[in-house]
């Protein structure tokens, strides 16, 4: 009877902490105690461990049993401890190898009949383990793929609580039952969809060449952009071809990305997300689905799914204010950060914004040919719901319209639509160019950069170049933050045309695609 | 006498006679009280002993251990309390001990001692 160590994984937002489980059997009548902050469900691990435990051969002891989880002020949820609590609590008891278990990870649900379910959060779970240095991890055999996704951990894959005892040296004889593999997706999570969130081509979109070169210019600078226009003029159609046109996700966001997507109960079956996602909560979404939220487990919401992709904020207006103004933080820092009483929880927050929006609550108003039936007030109330401060962070203000049947025949006969495949090799080579421009500072695309460091030498413009923008300037058509904005834009289309300084005419393109009427 | 009550007599005298080889002096047994009873007073050396003794025949229904609950030893320590108060010379030190005794009179029997459980 010894004190047995092993080790489990406390998640608490993408962060793991890695946490000692300590067993010790004492001589006193039979019972078994958890300690060390556990929440419901880890408090019945007791119950569930000591049924798994006796139901597949490897009975736990018949004296008292202490399992601590230390950290004890670290808050710890959910059922993913019990593999390690069984194991703790065997060689406590001498019935297997105490040395075998200490440097190995034990993540996964016990069922009550010894069988291991799949659990969400394998990922983050295993990438903090080798952040503190373990290269071992015993997951659920559903989970091996996903868990062998993290390079240089050696992963073991177990179905039972028996075969688990058996690789750590326990002697029990080997069960021949067959053991039906199952995945077990979280019931309040998602599943599927893993790599193009958006399988539509741009090559769709007829007559609106403007919008799709702004389409470009938002891929290619990272560049926020927002949508207006009437229904039915191909703002979602629109958005969703955006994240086609991003690059592959590189090494960093893409396990970063997939980390989001584990926790969100998502399957990686298929290996790491590779595209940028795309996330569209509907406009019913409270803060907590929008940003991620929980009492006690917090979940990543919309905008830490769209970690590294597209946000895709549908009928903007329609949000209510508080909910769309929790964006805000994420947009500046880049991460989301969420407080609850008893813990704070971290999730990538850096994504592209694309807000869209009717020009007002009946959708008519600027339209050809139709009639808006909204009192002016109503029309400037809707659009005022998106508050100035968000608005602030979008760059390309683009106004979208119906297309006219006469736009449509040129379309069809002139033929000539530029394909995602295209446009996404010019968003390429411009973002490269970018990145070799910023090479040595701390941004990689032109949309995160500062106003600050594109005004000064050696990147500074000459007046011969902004002068429509210092014009603007000066009439107060832009505001000084709006002036940094354009600079960005007219860097991005320098980008894309290939020239190593933006010239006049990239910085007036950037004026316009600013000052489209803004939401 | 039912069944149930003879393997109980039976683990008694078993427990009795195991408490009495690890040299404890028997105090008073089955000793009754309107609360219930106390199944072997001993005592070792300088204190004196209550023991819960618990017998079962097999393991079906579990461990003999796990049928004494918080319940019975908030009892048992009670009954140990009105024991001492009808006592000339009450003891000073005094500790709760339980056996466990597995097994059936024709098969033999299997005994395991906790000491000072509560």
């Amino acid at each position: 009877m010894v004190v047995a160590r092993t080790r489990g994984i406390a998640l608490s937002g993408l962060d793991g902490h890695p946490v000692e489980v300590e067993a010790d059997v004492s001589h006193n009548l039979p019972g078994f105690v958890i300690i060390g902050l556990p929440d419901a469900a880890l408090g019945e691990a007791k119950e569930r461990v000591r049924l798994a435990a006796s139901n597949s051969g490897c009975p736990l002891t018949d004296r008292k049993l202490t399992v601590n989880l230390s950290p004890a002020s670290l808050p710890k949820h959910g059922a993913g401890f019990d593999l390690a609590i069984a194991m703790a609590s065997l060689a406590s008891a001498g019935s297997i190898s105490a040395a075998s278990i200490r440097d190995v990870v034990h993540v996964g649900e016990l069922r009550l009949d010894g069988r291991l379910r799949g659990s969400v959060g394998i990922l983050p779970a295993v990438v903090a383990a080798r952040r503190a240095g373990i290269s071992t991890v015993m997951v659920p055999a559903p989970n091996a793929r996903e868990a062998s996704l993290v390079p240089d951990m050696t992963v073991l894959a177990v179905s039972t609580l028996r075969e688990a005892a058996r690789w750590h040296g326990g002697d029990y004889p080997e069960s021949n039952e067959a053991v039906e593999e199952t995945w077990d997706p979280d019931p309040v999570g998602h599943r599927g969809q893993t790599t193009d969130p958006c399988p539509g081509d741009l090559k769709d979109i007829i007559g609106n060449d403007e919008a799709v070169s702004a389409l470009i210019v938002a891929a290619a600078g990272g560049h926020n952009m927002s949508l207006l226009g009437p229904p039915g003029a191909g703002k979602t159609m629109l958005a969703s071809r955006l994240v086609g046109l991003l690059p592959d996700l590189d090494d960093e966001a893409s396990l970063e990305a997939s980390c989001v997507r584990s926790l969100a109960g998502f399957s990686l079956v298929e290996g790491l997300v590779t595209r940028p996602p795309f996330e569209s909560p509907h406009h019913t979404a409270s803060a907590a689905a929008l940003i991620g939220g929980g009492s006690s487990i917090i979940r990543p919401g919309a905008a830490a799914r769209a970690a590294h992709g597209v946000l895709f904020i549908d009928e903007a207006p329609e949000f209510p204010a508080a909910v769309l103004d929790s964006l805000r933080q994420p947009l500046e820092s880049g991460r989301i950060v969420i407080h609850r009483a008893r813990s704070t929880a971290y999730f990538p927050g850096r994504f592209q914004l694309v807000l869209a929006a009717n020009p007002c609550p009946c959708g008519n108003y600027g339209v050809r040919d139709a009639e808006c039936t909204c009192p002016p007030n109503t029309r400037k109330r809707y659009l005022g719901r998106v508050s100035g401060p968000l608005k602030d962070r979008i760059d390309i203000h683009l106004n979208v319209n119906r297309i006219t049947a006469a736009q449509l025949r040129v379309a069809e006969e002139d033929g000539k639509r530029t394909s995602t495949a295209e446009a996404r090799a010019r968003v390429l080579a411009a973002r490269s160019r970018a990145a070799c421009r910023l090479s040595g500072s701390p941004w990689k695309t032109n949309g995160e950069v500062s106003g600050a460091w594109l005004r000064s030498q050696p990147q500074r413009l000459s007046p011969a170049t902004t002068v429509s923008l210092d014009r603007a300037l000066e009439t107060g058509f832009i505001t000084m933050r709006g002036y940094d904005r354009v600079l960005r834009l007219a860097w991005t289309l320098a980008d894309l045309s290939g020239e190593l300084f933006p010239h006049r005419q990239h910085v007036g393109e950037a004026l316009l695609l600013r000052s489209g009427v803004s939401l | 006498m039912a069944r149930k009550d003879e393997i109980g007599r039976w683990g008694e005298e078993i427990a009795v006679g195991f408490v009495e080889q690890l040299g404890y002096t028997i105090v008073e047994r089955n000793w009754r009280h309107t609360m219930g009873e106390i199944d072997v007073i001993a005592r070792d050396v300088d204190q004196t002993v209550f023991i819960e003794v618990k017998t079962r025949s097999g393991r079906g229904y579990g461990h003999p251990f796990e049928a004494i609950t918080t319940e019975k030893l908030a009892r048992l320590r009670r009954l140990a309390l009105a024991w001492c108060r009808a006592q000339e010379h009450p003891p000073t030190r005094i500790r709760l001990d339980a056996v466990a005794v597995l097994g059936r009179p024709d098969r033999g029997a299997q005994v395991e001692h906790l000491m000072g459980v509560f």
